[in-house]
């Protein structure tokens, strides 16, 4: 076990060149299926070991992407590098990127065994190698006591771990996840996110994760690149996408937020009845504000908050916090996260720091 | 409720006056086989095997079997060799005239074989090719296209084609994957076009007909012989064809559950899996 995921991690370090530093370059990568336009301008960069996800709704193009990687697809424009080659127009075949296939894609008429087998088999590797190779696979995955089973007679969460067994096996110097959690059941998936990352970290290969999911993307990820119309919206940690979202779109993709228009004339941001110091020139600006960042006021108000009346409106229960819909004065609605339980009165008073509201581009309109 | 209850009453008497119709003729023709006194009198009675000696002891019937055999492997392996090919070409390809293709290919199945038997006879005659059991494969196996094309067809849309990627993905080439993917997933549908093909041509008697030479197959030396009047030598070969025909259904059923373990997985991917965007 130790041998294979040692192995492994050989081979990704003796790989990792020089004039480089990337693992894999995409470079203005544009993709149409007659009239769709599916990717527009795409450049993103893997580096080695990384955990990076594609994150996006269905039909924002990240499939096709990771298509494109694997070479099912080709790109109408744009340049694919692999260290210092050239990866678009190679055969899938050539490429040294292994695929776990959103419905796993396992052979039916060949064992668990055999699936895991067939590349280093159709590499034609010294069978006594292929076979501890093989076994070794088995073991990270902990699927050795069904190594004889038909895929059919095995689980979903076996069926995927089999998937992952078979592509790891090759040693590819990435892995790409085609939304493998999405046909599990929400206990196995959770368990599997765990899993999957832990994994990950163990063999140090890179993955690319394709997912519609963004608390997924969250929990997994050392990097999320967001995914919209076949443009990427934001390429950053989860920390950074979450606290510092670049657009009005990656705010309110990821988890919850207040969006609140406003007007900035002469260093004061005005926004309905309420307004805040800023450093934005003049002109019109868009603020991204999270729940958790309002608060109700007791008492004396913190230094620098902004305040402003309002009336409840709204609560909904999320276990340990609530979200409250706040009617305020001058007609803007905020949501505000609370711990439950927490008593509110009709009508109330809150504040948050101006800080706390980060400036977004508005995301235009796609199709 | 209460329209129910009359209809379930009628329903097993519905269900064997069917099963009466379709069976009560091949138990005749099979118990005629063993009556000593041939087709006539009821009930029958001398219960013998006699009929079946002299059938064993009648070269021109076994002669005829053995040529119907040759025929219809022969046309087995034509029909498949054009049929598969074709199937993979309206799967895969793309091409101008795709759906006049189909079209064309699929005509036979539809075409009386009294029209399929006369062209060819008509070709024949002007290729000046002597009748012969080789114009009869060529008949049969040319006719019987359609069926191995619409039988692959039909597993090759079933197939999921993401276990192709995948095995693309791990390094096979587009050779290595159609052997090592494409064709053990399509071994049910190509087997079960063998045998289809292979009855087919079996008891084919409308093309046969125009394009016999000397030599008989098997239906038309029966028909032969029916013209001369019945014997219970024809309930006796049509017995062992009876039987024959059973066992291959039953290898053929057995063959498919054995296989079913395979073929859930696959079912199941494509009821689940939406197209790529």
């Amino acid at each position: 076990m130790a041998t294979f995921k040692d192995s492994l991690r050989t081979q990704t370090a003796d790989s990792q060149g020089p004039a480089n530093p990337h693992l894999l370059s995409i470079r203005n990568v544009a993709k149409s299926f007659g009239r769709n336009q599916v990717l527009r301008n795409v450049s993103l960069d893997v580096a080695e070991g990384e955990f990076l996800t594609i994150l996006g709704e269905s039909g924002s193009g990240k499939t096709t992407l990771l298509r494109i990687i694997a070479g099912f697809e080709t790109a109408n424009s744009g340049e694919l590098w692999m260290g210092s080659e050239r990866l678009d127009g190679q055969p899938p075949y050539r490429r040294r990127v292994n695929t776990v296939f959103q419905h796993y894609a396992l052979f039916p008429h060949l064992t668990v065994e055999q699936n895991v087998a067939y590349g280093l088999r159709v590499a034609k590797r010294p069978e006594a190698e292929t076979r501890q190779r093989v076994a070794e696979a088995l073991a990270m995955v902990k699927m050795t006591a069904q190594a004889s089973a038909k895929p059919s007679r095995i689980s979903g969460g076996q069926q995927q771990r089999v998937a992952l067994a078979r592509a790891l096996v090759n040693r590819p110097r990435l892995l790409l996840l085609d939304e493998p959690l999405s046909a599990l059941d929400a206990n196995l998936r959770r368990q599997m996110q765990v899993e999957l990352k832990s994994l990950q970290r163990e063999v140090g290969t890179a993955f690319v994760f394709v997912t519609h999911d963004q608390e997924e993307a969250m929990v997994m990820s050392d990097r999320i690149a967001l995914l919209r119309s076949g443009e990427l919206e934001q390429v950053a940690t989860p920390r950074e996408i979450y606290s510092r979202p670049a657009t009005s779109y990656v705010a309110q993709f990821i988890g919850h937020t207040n969006l609140l228009k406003g007007e900035v004339q002469a260093g004061t941001v005005r926004c309905g009845a309420i307004s805040w110091r800023t450093e934005l020139p003049d002109g019109p600006a868009l603020f991204s504000l999270r729940p958790e960042h309002i608060r109700p006021v007791q008492g004396a108000s913190s230094p620098g908050a902004v305040r402003v009346r309002g009336h409840l409106l709204h609560q909904a229960f999320q276990g340990s916090t609530e979200l409250i819909r706040v009617a305020a004065d001058g007609g803007m609605v905020l949501t505000m996260r609370v711990a439950s339980g927490s008593s509110l009165a009709d009508h109330l008073e809150i504040e948050f720091s101006a800080a706390d509201a980060v400036a977004v581009r508005e995301s235009p309109e796609r199709i | 409720m209460s329209a129910d209850r009359p209809r379930s009453r009628w329903l097993p008497i519905h269900a064997v006056a069917v099963f009466a119709f379709l069976y009560l003729p091949i138990a005749v023709l099979i118990l005629y086989s063993f009556n000593r006194q041939g087709v006539g009198g009821f009930p029958p009675h001398h219960l013998t095997l006699d009929w079946y000696r002299i059938l064993f002891a009648d070269d021109a019937i076994w002669d005829s079997v053995l040529n119907s055999v040759e025929v219809a492997f022969a046309a087995m392996a034509i029909a498949l060799a054009f049929g598969i090919p074709a199937a993979l070409a309206l799967d895969r390809a793309q091409f101008p005239g795709k759906a006049l293709f189909r079209r064309l290919v699929l005509l036979p199945l539809i075409l009386p074989g009294i029209i399929t038997g006369l062209s060819l006879l008509m070709l024949f005659n002007l290729a000046g090719k002597r009748l012969s059991l080789l114009t009869i494969v060529l008949g049969h196996g040319t006719a019987l296209i359609s069926v191995a094309t619409t039988e692959v067809f039909a597993g090759l849309q079933k197939l999921d084609r993401a276990q192709e990627e995948a095995s693309l993905d791990l390094g096979a080439t587009y050779w290595q994957t159609f052997w090592r993917i494409t064709v053990p997933n399509l071994k049910l549908p190509i087997i079960g076009a063998a045998l289809l093909i292979f009855t087919l041509s079996m008891d084919e008697i409308a093309v046969s007909f125009f394009l016999i030479g000397r030599e008989n197959t098997l239906p038309l030396e029966i028909w032969a012989r029916l013209r001369r009047g019945i014997t219970p030598e024809i309930n006796a070969i049509s017995t062992i064809i009876f039987v024959f025909s059973l066992i291959a259904i039953v290898l053929w059923y057995r063959l498919r559950v054995r296989a079913e373990g395979g073929t859930e997985i696959g079912a199941e991917l494509l009821e689940t899996s939406e197209p790529h965007p």
